[in-house]
């Protein structure tokens, strides 16, 4: 394993001349850690995962494994793992061997490979389908052996995943999302997780490092991400629906939403000049009766029974916003009026930015 | 639009069995069913692509069986984004009209009226090829529209884009259809899609039409353990009606002993209320989605699944305990039918 490090990396693809595909950025990976790369298409982060395993030389910048400059090396020789969207397996080998593979080819003997070989069989239950054909299983299966193949090698720098449960039945993915977190707890592999699903993502890594554009715009836990997203962008990708950003202005030193004073979790006066909104998730906007602190007229829009939550839709000011409730017996106030935002629960955002 | 005992077989399978179903015109009606379950097979049926078996289709009086889809009123979305790639996204927009023989003009307003509801006006110049699949897939999408059918069908149309963008157009497509002339049916595999859709909702399991009625009552009351099942995502909690043998469980006929109780998993807490009933056990996971956790809970021989608000981690292996409200539990017998159901 490796401390892996970016030193003011990033790329542009010919024929783009004018575009990152990734902005310029210096980051480290720490050794043993579980870190999920996560944005829409287009963001960067498969760039970014390439610079990593080799496959792409970056535009500039470098590529730091435990010190040593691997900018230019090619994927062999760095010493990863990867793991792809689709099953990568030998059809004719048996599991045993598929799994073998990696090992044998770097010379262990046969006992230790042995066991090798059937601890990490059992983390993914294919224990009992050693001796069996991979030609013979499901896709599901197949996928199973690619993830064993990609982690059989205790002495990696780090195994790579590119959206490794896209061919996974939906039922079957949370078990697979289980396994990965065992196998990072018994196996403290570093490993890195490239996604757009935020499931996948938040559930997997200990930090989660969201990217949009070409850009990295918070690196943080998923429950950073979600009270406190340092980007719009983060508000709205994590969660559903995503945060919703009330235009506010800022008078006499507090933010003032629909003629309120609104107090926020903010505790910086945001920088003159810029474009002022409160961020509150859908879920902790209280709807409420009659005024109160920090509570902001409103007019309800649109009311949507969804079974398990109901979704309103609320007008406030010029803007539009979504208050969550959940369905737990909890009747819906018809008459609400004012819409609370608990201060420690929302906060201001500046331009794009959260205002600390 | 009504079908009437259909039945689809493929050599010596059924695919279809004995389908009965009315549509709600001029809403959206969704077709709910795991892969496999035939929801494809009736929407080809629906659109003339294919003909039953057995069965007919009748829109009013008149029997739609065998009449081929080009001539009836329908259009199509597939889960694959299918667009003309020599043509723009305005040319895409606009060849229903063109085939209908519209004027120029009218063209135009349609067109630009349709780009602006699915946010194409920026990329109507453009070749699909140079789109996004999810810009390719609302090209799709209008120009479905944009042939103004009387039933439209949509096979899993988001299934294929990512989750934020599916969010963001499930939420578009609702408006678009509400209130509109267009029946519209949705074929999904997700039940959250089908909450968030509304109207009416048909339960499909091996063929067979498990339960039919508006999309809150099919979930609030669904008829059988099998049709609970199949609405309920994450999977419905199923445990032995002894487990909770402090409750006191509607009479019924039914001895607890023969009971078994249906928790849906939004329906756990983490936090102890008066007069709930406790569940311990062990974390085997805790999902996080974004807004919520998902605790995979182990106790004993049983498996739950909560569905938690916000986000929290939970170390794996550690007891943890999940409350639920007794009027929030179903109860089946044991062939699986209903016995009683949270009060709504």
């Amino acid at each position: 394993m490796a401390l892996i490090d970016l030193e003011d990396v990033g790329h542009r693809y010919a024929g783009a001349a004018d575009a990152w595909a990734l902005r310029p950025m210096t980051m480290t990976w720490n050794d043993g850690g579980a870190y999920a790369l996560l944005g829409p298409s287009g963001c960067g982060k498969t760039t970014l995962l390439n610079i990593i395993s080799g496959l792409i030389a970056p535009t500039r910048g470098k590529v730091l494994f435990d010190g040593r400059d691997v900018t230019t090396l090619p994927p062999e020789a760095r010493n990863i793992a990867q793991v792809f969207q689709f099953p990568v397996v030998y059809d004719t080998m048996t599991v045993f061997d598929n799994l073998a593979f990696p090992l044998r080819n770097r010379g262990w003997d046969t006992a230790r490979l042995r066991l090798r070989v059937e601890e990490v069989a059992d983390i993914l239950e294919l224990r009992a389908d050693l001796g069996r054909r991979a030609r013979a299983l499901s896709a599901d299966q197949k996928q199973k052996i690619s993830l064993g193949r990609g982690l059989v090698r205790p002495d990696v720098a780090a195994v790579l995943f590119d959206e490794p449960l896209t061919v996974i039945d939906p039922h079957l993915k949370w078990l697979l999302r289980r396994k990965l977190k065992q196998i990072h707890e018994q196996l403290k592999l570093s490993l890195l997780y490239v996604t757009h699903d935020q499931t996948e993502a938040l559930t997997f890594a200990d930090q989660v490092v969201v990217m949009s554009q070409g850009e990295m715009v918070q690196i943080g836990t998923p429950e950073q991400l979600f009270e406190t997203p340092a980007h719009r962008f983060v508000g709205h990708f994590i969660g559903s629906p995503g945060m919703n950003f009330l235009p506010c202005e800022w008078r006499s030193g507090a933010a003032t939403l629909a003629g309120v004073r609104v107090e926020t979790s903010s505790k910086q006066a945001p920088p003159s000049g810029a474009t002022l909104s409160i961020g509150v998730r859908p879920e902790y906007l209280e709807l409420a009766a009659t005024p109160g602190p920090n509570a902001v007229p409103v007019r309800i829009a649109a009311i949507r029974d969804q079974g398990i939550q109901t979704m309103v839709q609320l007008e406030v000011g010029a803007s539009l916003a979504w208050a969550k409730l959940r369905n737990a017996g909890v009747a819906l106030p018809s008459t609400a009026a004012f819409a609370r935002l608990p201060p420690a629960r929302c906060a201001l955002y500046a331009d794009e930015r959260r205002v600390p | 639009m009504r079908l009437s005992g259909i039945s689809y077989r493929v050599g010596s399978e059924l695919w279809l069995r004995d389908i009965d179903l009315a549509l709600a015109a001029g809403g959206i009606n969704v077709l709910l069913g795991a892969t496999l379950a035939g929801k494809t097979t009736l929407l080809r049926i629906m659109a003339g692509l294919d003909r039953p078996t057995e069965g007919r289709l009748l829109d009013g009086d008149r029997d739609l069986t065998g009449v081929p889809v080009r001539k009836r009123n329908v259009a199509m979305v597939y889960q694959q984004f299918i667009n003309y790639p020599s043509l723009t996204v305005y040319e895409n927009i606009a060849s229903p009209l063109r085939v209908a023989r519209k004027s120029e003009s009218e063209i135009r307003t349609r067109v630009t009226q349709l780009a602006e509801t699915l946010r194409l006006t920026q990329f109507l110049s453009r070749y699909p090829a140079e789109l996004s699949g999810g810009q390719q897939q609302r090209t799709a999408l209008a120009r479905a529209l944009a042939k103004d059918a009387e039933l439209l069908l949509l096979d899993e149309p988001l299934i294929n884009l990512d989750y934020k963008l599916r969010e963001e157009l499930r939420t578009e497509l609702t408006q678009l259809f509400a209130g509109g002339r267009t029946t519209v049916v949705y074929a999904t595999t997700e039940p959250l899609e089908a909450l968030q859709l509304g109207g009416h909702t048909t339960l499909l399991a091996a063929g067979r039409v498990l339960q039919s009625g508006p999309t809150l009552e099919v979930f609030r009351r669904p008829s059988s353990l099998e049709a609970a099942r199949a609405f309920s995502d994450p999977p419905l909690n199923i445990i032995p009606a002894h487990v909770l043998d402090s409750v006191r469980l509607p009479t019924t006929q039914t001895p607890a002993s023969e009971i078994v109780l249906g928790i849906r998993a939004h329906e756990f807490s983490l936090a102890a209320a008066p007069g709930q009933a406790a569940l311990s056990g062990r974390v085997e996971l805790a999902e996080i989605s974004g807004s919520e956790t998902f605790i995979h809970l182990a106790r004993d021989d049983v498996r739950l699944v909560a569905q938690i608000p916000g986000v929290h981690d939970l170390p794996l292996n550690e007891p943890c305990t999940l409350y639920v409200r007794p009027a929030s539990l179903y109860g089946f017998d044991r062939s699986g039918r209903l016995l009683f159901a949270p009060e709504s």
